[in-house]
């Protein structure tokens, strides 16, 4: 366990998994370097969401190693020890506590002992009020923090949870689809925050909104199929007639 | 530390219903006792158990709502951890009974004696101590409830599937309660009890201690299901009933926040059987009966459920309204439970406390978009943001 396999933060390596013999990841392989912010791309079932799945814990691989940090197996690792690790992860669907305020919602999201007593006998310090406050600052929803969560929009409730993420304080942060039903204002913004974000963590973005994936102007990989068709800079993946084939040309 | 925890945060509301049920301790007891008979002021002897009874399934229906209402388990089989608290309370009054039973034998209760057995069980022992019988009230419930949990919530059986298997826990407890070789009386039960801790179980003073401890005990639970549902641990329970994967992901172990509260529910709805039991003067499997686990949750989805008090208006209501019902149309009372429960969803989904809570916050949010208009809301900072301010000072 202490030699590290990898320098990465995270190191997929011939990764697969089949539900009913359906091969939803074939021999997928790639590597997220520290501080590194990557943007996927890909068809609607290409495996985007599973990878996370596999990453968090979720599904588990047929065949194949996920490393964290150099030397964490993540396939012996249940979603709670994982997450605890510092990964966090935003879902497809914006997922947030409805019948909580925002406050609460960050207040639960902050990286403090979870076990039943210590939240039994929790009391909110100084110090946790000043960082829940600082990212109400940063995903803009000061104003609205003792709201419930379920009257946000769904642009809002992208952010809160964005906003859980930050106050997880994950090493690593999985992203997936953070700007579907934001208008075009909200979707630059979400690039700022991320690029943001990304200079003190790594962070994976799954994303089809190419405009979003050109401002975030990073590395890209394309997923198809279960594995990668092409990984670049993205005018170099766009141009790539695997891609266009694939993906940008249906 | 416990002080400051059970002491601090409360709603209003809680603390009212809180305050009422502790002044119905006092009040109730008094005007049974000392109110002459024949004034109104007077409660006659027979509604006393009759009232106390209707405050066990009060405490039942409370910690059913801590698991349904918070956490999202919906237990079809509550009853059972009743029925185990109750019979536990049972198993001493048995021993207090002595040579006064039928056959006058001193150690062994009567049915023992008719089944021809020559020694007490050695799971009796220890049940003619008070204080033993009382810890088991409490760990006989705790430690079915921490078992079956832990298997149940660690191969993550949930909805439809875990309420099955708690109904099927009940019912496993029903049939084996009616063999007479397992020792608890067969479908008898246990009952004849003569006294409780030396007092005269059917005299009217120990009936209104019966019914002021009950009272009291019921008002010490809500006060600590309210600290435990407005920690952040209640507010974890919360995220596990509305989003268990995403409380699961933000490294929250969900099997143990499940159990945790599981088995504090099932050593309170143990509590609520060992009161019932002397007030009632009786405990039979009937009690296992997968029917009463249903009827508590009609009492608590009447009430309102995720709201504390109102699973035990709930409880109180429904059952004064079966006493009356039965007495005038006994054998439609299951329809008309049934036609209630069928109401409630269709018409009060939140309940009666819901549905009041939901009208009241509507006002308030009326007022708020009325003074927001006048632009006044800036001045006044908002009554979320002065609790966090004092929150975070002490
Ligand atoms: N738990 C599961 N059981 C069965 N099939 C699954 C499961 N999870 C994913 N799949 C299948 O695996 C394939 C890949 O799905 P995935 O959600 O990873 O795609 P995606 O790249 O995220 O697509 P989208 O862009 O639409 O979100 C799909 O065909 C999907 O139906
Ligand atoms: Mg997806």
């Amino acid at each position: 366990m202490d030699s590290k396999i990898t320098n990465s933060i995270l190191y997929l390596d011939n990764v697969s998994v089949s539900f009913d013999g359906f091969r939803a990841l074939n021999a997928l392989s790639f590597v997220i370097e520290p501080g590194e912010l990557r943007a996927i791309i890909g068809p609607n079932g290409a495996g985007k969401t599973t990878m996370m799945d596999i990453i968090t814990g979720k599904t588990r691989p047929d065949q194949g190693e996920v490393y964290f940090d150099g030397a964490i197996d993540l396939t012996r690792k249940d979603e709670a020890e994982i997450a605890q690790l510092g990964i966090g992860r935003k879902f497809q669907k914006p997922t947030v506590f409805e019948s909580h305020t925002i406050w609460d919602n960050l207040e639960l999201a902050l990286n403090r002992k979870r076990g039943v007593f210590s939240t039994l006998f929790y009391r909110l310090t100084t110090e946790d009020k000043a960082r829940i406050e600082h990212i109400l600052e940063t995903v803009r929803l000061t104003a609205r923090k003792n709201d419930y969560a379920a009257n946000l929009s769904h642009g809002q409730k992208q952010w809160l949870e964005i906003g859980m993420l930050l106050a997880q304080e994950p090493k690593l942060l999985l992203v997936d689809e953070p700007v579907a039903g934001m208008t075009d204002a909200e979707t630059s913004e979400t690039a700022l925050l991320l690029k943001d974000i990304a200079k003190t963590r790594s962070v994976v973005v799954v994303e089809h909104d190419m405009g979003f994936i050109r401002d975030l102007g990073v590395k890209v990989t394309c997923l198809a199929e279960g594995s990668v068709l092409a990984e670049g800079s993205i005018d170099f993946v766009s141009n790539d007639p695997k891609v266009i084939e694939n993906y940008l040309g249906r | 530390m416990i002080t400051e925890f059970l002491l601090s945060r409360h709603e209003k509301k809680t603390l009212v219903v809180a305050a009422l049920i502790l002044l119905a301790a006092i009040l109730v007891p008094l005007a049974n006792l000392l109110a002459p008979e024949g004034s109104l002021l007077h409660v006659p002897d027979h509604l006393v158990p009759l009232m106390g009874k209707y405050l066990c399934y009060a405490l039942l229906a409370l910690a059913l709502d801590l698991v349904w209402g918070y956490c999202g388990i919906l237990s079809l089989g509550h009853g059972a951890f009743f029925a185990l608290g109750g019979y536990a309370m049972g198993m001493y009054l048995m021993r207090q009974i002595g040579p006064r039973g039928v056959y006058a034998n001193p150690l062994l209760p009567d049915f023992m004696v008719f089944l021809n057995w020559k020694e007490l069980p050695w799971y009796w022992t220890g049940f003619n101590h008070f204080w033993f019988a009382g810890l088991m009230v409490l760990l006989v419930p705790g430690l079915l409830a921490f078992v079956f949990g832990w298997f149940a919530f660690r191969s993550r059986v949930t909805g439809v599937y875990l309420s099955i298997i708690t109904q099927a826990m009940t019912y496993a407890l029903l049939l084996a309660f009616f063999r007479n070789e397992m020792g608890f009386g067969g479908n008898n039960g246990l009952t004849d009890f003569k006294d409780i801790l030396g007092a005269n179980i059917q005299a009217p003073e120990t009936r209104a201690t019966l019914f002021a401890m009950t009272a009291l005990l019921l008002a010490l639970s809500l006060i600590l299901s309210s600290a435990i549902v407005r920690s952040k641990y209640g507010k974890v329970l919360i995220g596990v009933r509305d989003a268990e994967s995403r409380t699961r992901f933000l490294g929250y172990r969900v099997e143990n926040m499940k159990l945790f509260i599981f088995t504090v529910s099932a050593m309170m709805a143990g509590i609520a059987g060992a009161l019932y039991v002397p007030q009632v003067g009786i405990i039979n499997p009937g009690e296992f009966a997968p029917a009463n686990s249903i009827e508590v949750v009609i009492w608590t989805a009447v009430g309102g459920r995720g709201t504390l008090i109102g699973p035990i208006i709930g409880a109180i209501l429904v059952n004064f309204g079966k006493t009356i019902f039965t007495a005038a149309f006994p054998e439609f009372w299951l329809f008309a439970l049934g036609a209630l429960f069928i109401a409630t969803t269709l018409f009060l989904p939140k309940g009666i406390v819901g549905t009041v809570m939901q009208g009241s916050k509507a006002r308030a949010e009326r007022q708020k978009a009325v003074a927001a208009e006048k632009g006044r809301t800036a001045a006044q900072p908002s009554q979320g943001a002065a609790a966090h301010e004092t929150q975070a000072a002490e």
